[in-house]
Parts: structure tokens; C-alpha cells; sequence
């Protein structure tokens, strides 16, 4: 049994035991991890009737996403697996996105999608089959047509990024049409975990470096 | 127990009396986790990502946030072993909830509501400045420092005043009560003071931090070189103590800054060697000279007896020399806690947790969130 938590763009936080979700919380507000995502956990827990120590381990997103919320999940997580004594594990919050797609039919090649913000996409080309995704190439941070310019603008695409650059990234077909808004959540990396998905080590993937630009000559005041 | 009897006694009924406290603090650029018990202090576990800012002069909030996160479990592993206690010994966890940048305040809340949900423990999401006072009640510090551990006591002086200075905040406040009765007496309204060392600093080539580098360079300087104004202190502004201006207690820095930076151009300009020794001395006194005036001023207008000083500027010499002199011409008691204690530190908000618990303040919620520009009033959340 497992919890995850994911703060990549919303926020959420899931008990998982395998395939099957004992609870879960969720909102797709950007601005609240802080705030919502220590509560979520403690509700997860409740309803899932477990105390956390009794857990197998804590998984949690890595990104990429916007550096703030990123921090307050994984810093929870960190905290929670100490407090608890449970190994924690990072896992890429894209992937949940590739097996959503995958559950919902999709095969082959496509591109998952997050949004980046300042008109770019964090992206990830994955391929599918038998209800399974795995990534093959990423993820990025980059325009929207970064993909294309990569040659790999005939690719099907989810997530975030579809709905906000229609122009850039094609929907795949057969999927419902909020696929083009699909974000990552917790409860998928739960269960991507347990089946045995590739682990990382739970630190952000923030993929930008700061934006901090060293002074260089003073401006004149007189 | 009768409703009566719960009157009697205080909020405090059932609380320790010498709470087991883990705080933490990560407002600026240190990640700090202390623990205390009741005013023992027994671990004050700090990590500082200031090397990662000296090449941009200051404090780069989003750095400062990066390193929190990397160093919030190495700083915390650090303070139990330090103090020899688990997690599941303390009481409550405390945390820095504001004022601060928000980004780094953020991790920290985030940190202590994880801590204080796995081990099932209270929350106090408590206030920086107030911390800071707090942390004059701390028997045991550090001893690195070579001063502290007499000081201690189990209360505050009734009539007790603090002086905060760092590259944050320049403020000056009357503590009447840790947990439930702080006033802010005055502010800067622009620039904190130990902002205005780093950018001065940076325009004399000094390097960052400005405050030991200023301080180092005036040593050689005359500090009656150049008379740089002392903001905030004409009558329009001051008053009267029976009718007292609008910025009677309040300090600005940016002119300063500013007064400085073209006292440089003007020596630049005439193709002569910039005077940095006696700028530095000259700029340091005006800074100093104005802090401790309008401090010392504000305490005994107040009637207070004490007054504390806090914040990493209180690591300067002169500050620390005039201070002490126009304090005792005021007959006001100066407390200066070590060093390591007037910098940002976990410990404080430990020292300031344990008085909230054994006051009988209520938790704070899980759902908190970090209050970047949390008034002083306000001493938890």
C-alpha cells in the first residue's frame, strides 16, 4: 500500500494498494499546495483506514512543474517518509499522463504535454501498447512547436499543452475530448509504482535553471 | 472538571510546562531547525545558501527556495541527533509562517505540516519577527559565540523592546507579552538596513555580504568624511512626543543608498580614487547613527526597560558600540543574544513555540499557508 502525492500542476494525493485506489483528493488550482495538500493527505489516510507508518512506502511526482507547488510536494513527501520511517521514491509526473492515455486505448507513439508556463510545454515522447505506456525520449522544457522542430510534429498529443497551443500539438484521436486538458495525478503514480514503473530519486525535475541574472555594471543614479 | 475550575485556571491548564518544541525556519536564504525544552536550548541546526548569492549581491529568492528543500532533511537529522531526541519525543512543531518570501516560507510549511501529521503532533505557524525576540529567553545557547547562557530567564522583562535588523527587516517593536501582546513601534519604509549595507557594498566593490564588508573597510575611514543624510528625522516627520509625526519611529534607507552611490560617481566622474574606506565609515555611521537614535527614542517614549537586539545586522561592531552607549545614556538594559541566535535559526521559533504551547495557544490548522507579509500582531496563525 502506498501513498503518492503529486504537486506538478494541481494538487493531489492518493492511497493506492496495486491497481486499486482506496482514496483520493484532488484540484486542479495552481496556487494552493501549500495550503490543501497536508489535509488531502490526511484525509487519504483516514478514509483509506490506515495510519501512515503502516504504509509500504511514499511516492511522489517530480515534475517537471512550476517550481513552487513542485517543492511543497515534494518537501511534504520528504518529511512524511522521515516522520514515518518509509522509503520514498520519485517518479515522473508525466508518466501519468502516458498511462491514461494508454488505459484509454491510445497505441503507438505520442507526446505527453504539461504546461510550462511563459508560452512553453514540458513534453515527453512515449509509446504505447496493450494498455501500457513507457517513455522513450524526455522530458523537456521548450516551445510549443519544439517538437515538431525535433521532427516529431505528426505525433499525437495529450495533456495540458494541446489545449492551450492547438496550433503546435494535434490531440490523439479516440481519446475524450479533456485529454487535451489532462493533468498528472497522484493516484496514477501510486499505481505506476506498484507495477514496478522506473523510479527516480525524489528530487525536482525543474529542467530551467533560475532566473537570476548576475549584475554586472551599476546604473548611474546622477 | 466544573466550568468553574477551567475558569480559574489558565488557557494553559494541561499544557507542559517545558515543551519539547521542534521549530523551523526557512524565510530567507537559512534553513534552520532548532529544538527546545521550555527555554533549554538543545539544538540549533543551520544550513546557509548565501555562498550560492554572493555573485548576485543579495538574496535570489528562487536559490534561496532550491536550497531549502535540499537541506530541510540534513538540517533536521542534524538537530534530533544534536538534541538526542525523536521526533515522536517533542511536543509540538513550530514553523515560520511569514513575514518572509513566500517561496521559501512555502518549504518550511510544507516540512512541519509533514512532520506534525506523520507524528501526530500540534502545529504553530508562528511569526518570524517574533521569534526573534524570543529567542532572548534561551538558556544554553551556543557557547561558539562566547557570550549568552546568563542572560536566560524563564520571562521576558514586562517592559521590553526589540530592535530588528537584518537584510529583511528594520523594525523596533514592544514585546509586552511573547504570546499575546507585541506592537509594532516603527519600521523602515523602504529598504532594511542590512539591504542598504548589501547594495552600498556592491557599489563600493566590496563583495557580499555587505555587513562584514562595510564594517571591515571603515575601520580605515574617517566616519565624519561625508555627511550622509539621516532620513525621516525632520520635524515634519518626528513631531513631538505629545504629538508625535507620522514617521516619528520609522527609518528609510534608500536615499541613503542613493547619497552614496553619487558621492561614488562624483569621484569616478573627476577621474579620482574612489575614498572607499572613509565612504564605508561615513555611510556605516549614518546608518547606525539614525538605528540606534530612533530606537533608543522609541523605547523610552514607551516607558520601556529593555530592549533587545536582534536579526544579523546585530553582528555589527559600531552597531553594537553605539548602541550599548546611547542605551545606557537612556538607562535602558541592552540584551544581545550570540550571534548565531540573532541570524535566522530554527531555534527561536522553537523558543517562540514552546511559550505558545505552555501559554495554552491553540494549534494552528493543517491548512495554513505561508503569510509573506504577516503583520507583527499577528504572533501565530
Amino acid at each position: 500500500m502506498l501513498l503518492a502525492i503529486d504537486s506538478s500542476a494541481g494538487a493531489s494525493a492518493a492511497v493506492t494498494d496495486g491497481e486499486t485506489v482506496l482514496a483520493h483528493r484532488r484540484t486542479d488550482a495552481t496556487t494552493t499546495h501549500a495550503e490543501v495538500l497536508a489535509p488531502a493527505v490526511r484525509e487519504v489516510l483516514i478514509e483509506a483506514g490506515i495510519r501512515g507508518a503502516e504504509l509500504d512506502g511514499v511516492v511522489v511526482g517530480v515534475g517537471p512543474g512550476p517550481f513552487t507547488g513542485l517543492r511543497v510536494g515534494l518537501v511534504l513527501a520528504h518529511s512524511l517518509a522521515e516522520a514515518w520511517d518509509l522509503p520514498l521514491h520519485g517518479i515522473g509526473s508525466l508518466e501519468s499522463l502516458a498511462r491514461r492515455a494508454a488505459r484509454h486505448g491510445l497505441t503507438g507513439e505520442f507526446l505527453v504535454t504539461a504546461d510550462a508556463r511563459r508560452r512553453e510545454v514540458h513534453w515527453a515522447r512515449c509509446r504505447a501498447a496493450a494498455g501500457a505506456a513507457e517513455l522513450l525520449d524526455g522530458p523537456h522544457v521548450g516551445p510549443a512547436p519544439d517538437p515538431a522542430a525535433r521532427g516529431l510534429g505528426d505525433l499525437p498529443a495529450v495533456g495540458r499543452g494541446v489545449s492551450l497551443y492547438p496550433e503546435d500539438l494535434a490531440p490523439a484521436p479516440g481519446l475524450p475530448e479533456d485529454a487535451a486538458r489532462w493533468t498528472a495525478d497522484a493516484a496514477e503514480l501510486g499505481q505506476l509504482a506498484a507495477a514496478g514503473a522506473v523510479l527516480r530519486d525524489p528530487l525536482p525535475l525543474y529542467l530551467r535553471e533560475s532566473d537570476a541574472v548576475a549584475p554586472t555594471a551599476r546604473k548611474a543614479v546622477s | 472538571m466544573t466550568p468553574a475550575a477551567t475558569e480559574e485556571t489558565s488557557g494553559a491548564a494541561g499544557a507542559p510546562e517545558a515543551p519539547l518544541v521542534l521549530g523551523i525556519e526557512t524565510s530567507c536564504d537559512e534553513t534552520g531547525v532548532g529544538i527546545v525544552r521550555g527555554t533549554e536550548l538543545l539544538a540549533n541546526a543551520v544550513s546557509s545558501s548565501m555562498e550560492e548569492h554572493v555573485r548576485f549581491g543579495g538574496v535570489i529568492p528562487e536559490i534561496a527556495a532550491r536550497a531549502h528543500l535540499e537541506a530541510f532533511l540534513p538540517t533536521l537529522r542534524r538537530a534530533l541527533t544534536a538534541a538526542g531526541v525523536e521526533l515522536d519525543d517533542v511536543d509540538a512543531v513550530a514553523v515560520t509562517a511569514g513575514p518572509g518570501l513566500a517561496g521559501a516560507l512555502m518549504v518550511g510549511v510544507s516540512a512541519a505540516k509533514g512532520l506534525a501529521l506523520a507524528a501526530e503532533k500540534p502545529l504553530y505557524g508562528v511569526n518570524h519577527l517574533v521569534a526573534h525576540v524570543g529567542v532572548g529567553l534561551l538558556v544554553g545557547q551556543d557557547s561558539a559565540d562566547g557570550a549568552g547562557g546568563d542572560e536566560a530567564a524563564a520571562a521576558l522583562p514586562p517592559r521590553t523592546g526589540a530592535l530588528l535588523v537584518s537584510g529583511g527587516h528594520t523594525e523596533i517593536l514592544r514585546v509586552g507579552s511573547l504570546t499575546d501582546d507585541v506592537e509594532l513601534l516603527g519600521a523602515t519604509i523602504d529598504d532594511a538596513a542590512g539591504e542598504a549595507y548589501d547594495k552600498v557594498a556592491r557599489l563600493l566593490g566590496l563583495g557580499y555580504p555587505g555587513g562584514p564588508a562595510i564594517d571591515r573597510a571603515a575601520a580605515d575611514g574617517d566616519p565624519a568624511a561625508f555627511r550622509f543624510p539621516r532620513a525621516l528625522t525632520m520635524p515634519k516627520f518626528v513631531g513631538t512626543a505629545e504629538e508625535p509625526g507620522k514617521h516619528r519611529h520609522d527609518w528609510s534607507f534608500s536615499g541613503l543608498k542613493t547619497a552614496v552611490a553619487r558621492a561614488v560617481e562624483q569621484f569616478e566622474a573627476a577621474g579620482r580614487e574612489v575614498p572607499t574606506a572613509d565612504i564605508a565609515a561615513s555611510f556605516q555611521e549614518a546608518v547606525v547613527d539614525v538605528l540606534t537614535a530612533k530606537a533608543v527614542r522609541a523605547a523610552t517614549e514607551h516607558e520601556l526597560t529593555t530592549l533587545l537586539l536582534g536579526g544579523g545586522v546585530a553582528a555589527n561592531r559600531r552597531l553594537r558600540e553605539l548602541l550599548a552607549q546611547r542605551c545606557a545614556a537612556a538607562g535602558l538594559e541592552l540584551r544581545i543574544p550570540p550571534v548565531s541566535l540573532c541570524t535566522d535559526n530554527g531555534a527561536m521559533v522553537a523558543a517562540l513555540g514552546a511559550q505558545l504551547v505552555a501559554a495554552g495557544v491553540a494549534p494552528s490548522a493543517l491548512d495554513i499557508g505561508a503569510d509573506s507579509s504577516q503583520a507583527v500582531e499577528r504572533i501565530s496563525v
